[in-house]
């Protein structure tokens, strides 16, 4: 018998979101108390900001580049490797409960599988992506997957309780709601309970309730909040009052210190606050960056928390089951989200091709199964996403797959140090009706530096250089700064060096998400 | 107004891969996804696999520049144009070109997301026929 791993991820946290990690508005106790006995990364890097080939990069961890998923809509392949798999074969049993989305969700032709099952009302996955047991959800109760198909056919009236996340136009919605017109916030009565947070921690529940008390199994619990839209359920919104919320640390509040800032950075940054470019699908194509209010700000930033708090303690629930089954010494959980969201600072929200620790500073926990006698620690050195993959199969007691491009995560910075840590790369690419954008990222320690192939705004001239050190809000874009220059030749030459194996041929865009 | 546009070369010769594309009724045969396909006249009512019923209007169906254009005819589509054009390479080869003109934008994607898919579907089961 081995150890067992239960493997929690969310949609678009941010780092900070945490109290284990300085956060201040959501209280997290669960998940500061897995840090507590367990190992926290301060830098953990996602290899795309953005959900479908980050979620690639977990599953097969592979770069962007390899796997081949380059942006949102475009499917992985059906026979991309996959770590479940690797696990599945070894012996554990595997189920993803949640967000998947390594398929499209627009999807009127039912082509594929994750909508498939959720329309046939089975969980049964058969060994897809090398998962016995699927059962999925994501923003909301529309659409074909396990979640929506639950709430149709037992609480339909709940369906029009979410906000619309998609426009008449099959646009991202910009429209607001709350008590400040903010975009993507509603208020949502449905009862928590039918909620899918709480749905989510239910339904691992019961499939670890199908397991024998002797299974290696690897549950990845995916919930797909934080993400817009902000609208948990009604009852939850007293937990903090909007009007008490104090603005982020990243929001300049005077306006033209924040487009001094925005104008440091290469030009798609000004036009999209300015609202002259919208380059990729997952930002509101009505919404102007310009007009977001401090209030705005605030009452986002109050939503996000509540539905941390939520997605806290339904983890905490799924922890209580497995120490019931006897299970608490032998499981490692490991939590973390696939990207991350500006929720106010420069002024933005969403995500997009945006290379800062807004969307790149990511909550990671390795909580190691305690009979494991890995003791607390943090990390400073930087990590990625790409290393999730060989971390789950050496836990497995399994040497990591020859496919692998990561290295299992470091238990210390002296581990860290001594195995090389300290790079991290992060690549944007993005093709929408005629706007091209991308974007290379080396994280080398406290510097990030950001280069921008040609494309529809840029010349391939334009770059970013931050050290994070001495400029952790990333306010000042050291790339034309001439005392950087050497240091700027050499990330660069260094992110070209590093560059991994491009899949071919190039995959397809299949849906605009 | 969005355009995207997929292709693919056949190993088959164009009159080979026309009788196929030219003939309305039976798109459901090699586009994934597609259940079932009725033409009567100038219209066709395509049902997806989802259930989804899909009517359309036929605009071009020439046999002569190999080109087939149809109309999405629903509410959310204020303008739809799908184009198929196959043309030939040589005897035994031919291109064959799928695009997908589209107001709102993101319905290009969502309805013509699939081309691509059902090009390489259409190329495996016409390259298929021959070995």
């Amino acid at each position: 018998m081995g150890r067992k791993i239960l493997f929690v991820t969310t949609d678009q946290q941010r780092y900070d979101t945490l109290g284990c990690n300085g956060g201040k508005l959501a209280r997290t106790p669960v998940i500061d108390r897995l840090a507590a006995d367990g190992i926290r990364y301060e830098r953990a890097v996602p290899q795309s900001v953005v959900c479908m080939p980050s979620r690639s990069t977990i599953i097969t961890g592979q770069h962007p580049t390899t796997h081949g998923v380059w942006m949102n809509g475009v499917p992985l392949p059906v026979d991309a490797p996959s770590v479940a798999a690797a696990l599945r074969d070894a012996g554990y049993k595997t189920s993803l409960i949640g967000k998947a989305h390594f398929e499209p969700f627009m999807d009127p032709f039912g082509r594929f599988t994750e909508n498939q099952l959720g329309r046939a009302g089975t969980n049964a996955a058969n060994g897809h992506r090398g998962f016995d047991h699927l059962e999925l959800a994501t923003h909301g109760a529309n659409g074909m997957l396990h979640y929506a198909i639950w709430v149709l056919n037992h609480h339909p009236e709940a369906i029009g309780m979410f906000y619309p996340v998609v426009d008449g136009d099959m646009n991202v919605n910009a429209i607001g709601g709350g008590d400040t017109d903010a975009p993507q916030v509603k208020t949502n009565p449905i009862p928590r309970e039918w909620y899918h947070t709480d749905w989510l921690a239910d339904r691992a529940i019961e499939w670890l309730g199908t397991l024998d008390a002797t299974d290696d199994w690897f549950c990845w619990l995916s919930f797909p909040d934080p993400h817009h839209p902000w609208d948990p359920p009604e009852s939850e919104l007293g937990r903090i009052d909007w009007r008490d919320v104090p603005l982020p640390e990243g929001y300049p509040t005077d306006r033209s210190q924040r487009e001094a800032i925005l104008d440091a950075k290469p030009r798609h940054w000004r036009q999209w606050y300015d609202g002259t470019l919208v380059s990729n699908f997952e930002a509101p194509r009505h919404w102007v960056p310009a007009t977001l209010t401090d209030d705005q700000v605030r009452e986002i930033n109050a939503r996000n928390a509540i539905e941390c708090e939520l997605i806290d303690e339904a983890l905490g629930r799924v922890l209580v089951e497995v120490e019931r089954r006897g299970w608490a010494d032998d499981v490692d959980v490991i939590f973390t989200t696939d990207h991350g969201e500006f929720q106010g600072d420069f002024g933005l929200l969403f995500k997009g091709p945006y290379h800062v620790d807004a969307l790149m500073r990511l909550p990671l926990i390795w909580r190691p199964a305690p009979s494991a006698g890995i003791a607390p620690s943090v990390v400073t050195a930087p990590v990625g996403l790409v290393d999730l993959a060989p971390t789950f199969t050496t836990i497995a007691g399994q040497v990591p797959c020859e496919w692998m491009q990561g290295k299992a995560l470091p238990v210390d910075d002296s581990d860290a140090s001594s195995r090389g840590f300290g790079v991290t790369l992060t690549e944007w690419d993005s093709e929408l009706f005629g706007v091209g954008v991308y974007l290379r990222t080396i994280t080398h320690g406290d510097f990030v530096c950001t280069v921008y192939k040609p494309g529809h705004v840029h010349d391939g001239s334009e770059g970013e250089l931050y050290d994070l050190a001495s400029d952790p809000l990333q306010h000042r874009n050291l790339w034309d700064d001439p005392g950087y220059a050497a240091l700027r030749s050499d990330l660069v030459a260094e992110l070209w060096d590093r560059q991994p194996e491009p899949h071919r041929p190039r995959l397809q865009v299949e849906a605009p998400v | 107004m969005a355009s995207i546009r997929r292709e693919v070369v056949i190993e088959r010769s164009a009159d080979d891969v026309w009788a196929l594309v030219g003939d309305p009724a039976t798109i459901h045969t090699w586009f994934p996804g597609m259940t079932d396909a009725t033409v009567n006249g100038s219209t066709r009512l395509i049902t997806t696999a989802t259930g989804l019923p899909l009517p359309e209007t036929i605009l071009v169906n020439d046999p002569i520049q190999r080109r087939f254009q149809y109309r999405l005819d629903l509410p959310v589509v204020r303008y739809h144009r799908g184009t198929i054009d196959v043309i030939e390479l040589d005897r035994a080869r031919c291109l064959v070109v799928y695009s997908t003109d589209c107001e709102p934008d993101p319905m290009a994607l969502v309805v013509g997301g699939a081309t691509g898919n059902a090009l390489q579907a259409l190329k495996r089961q016409l390259e298929a026929d021959t070995a």
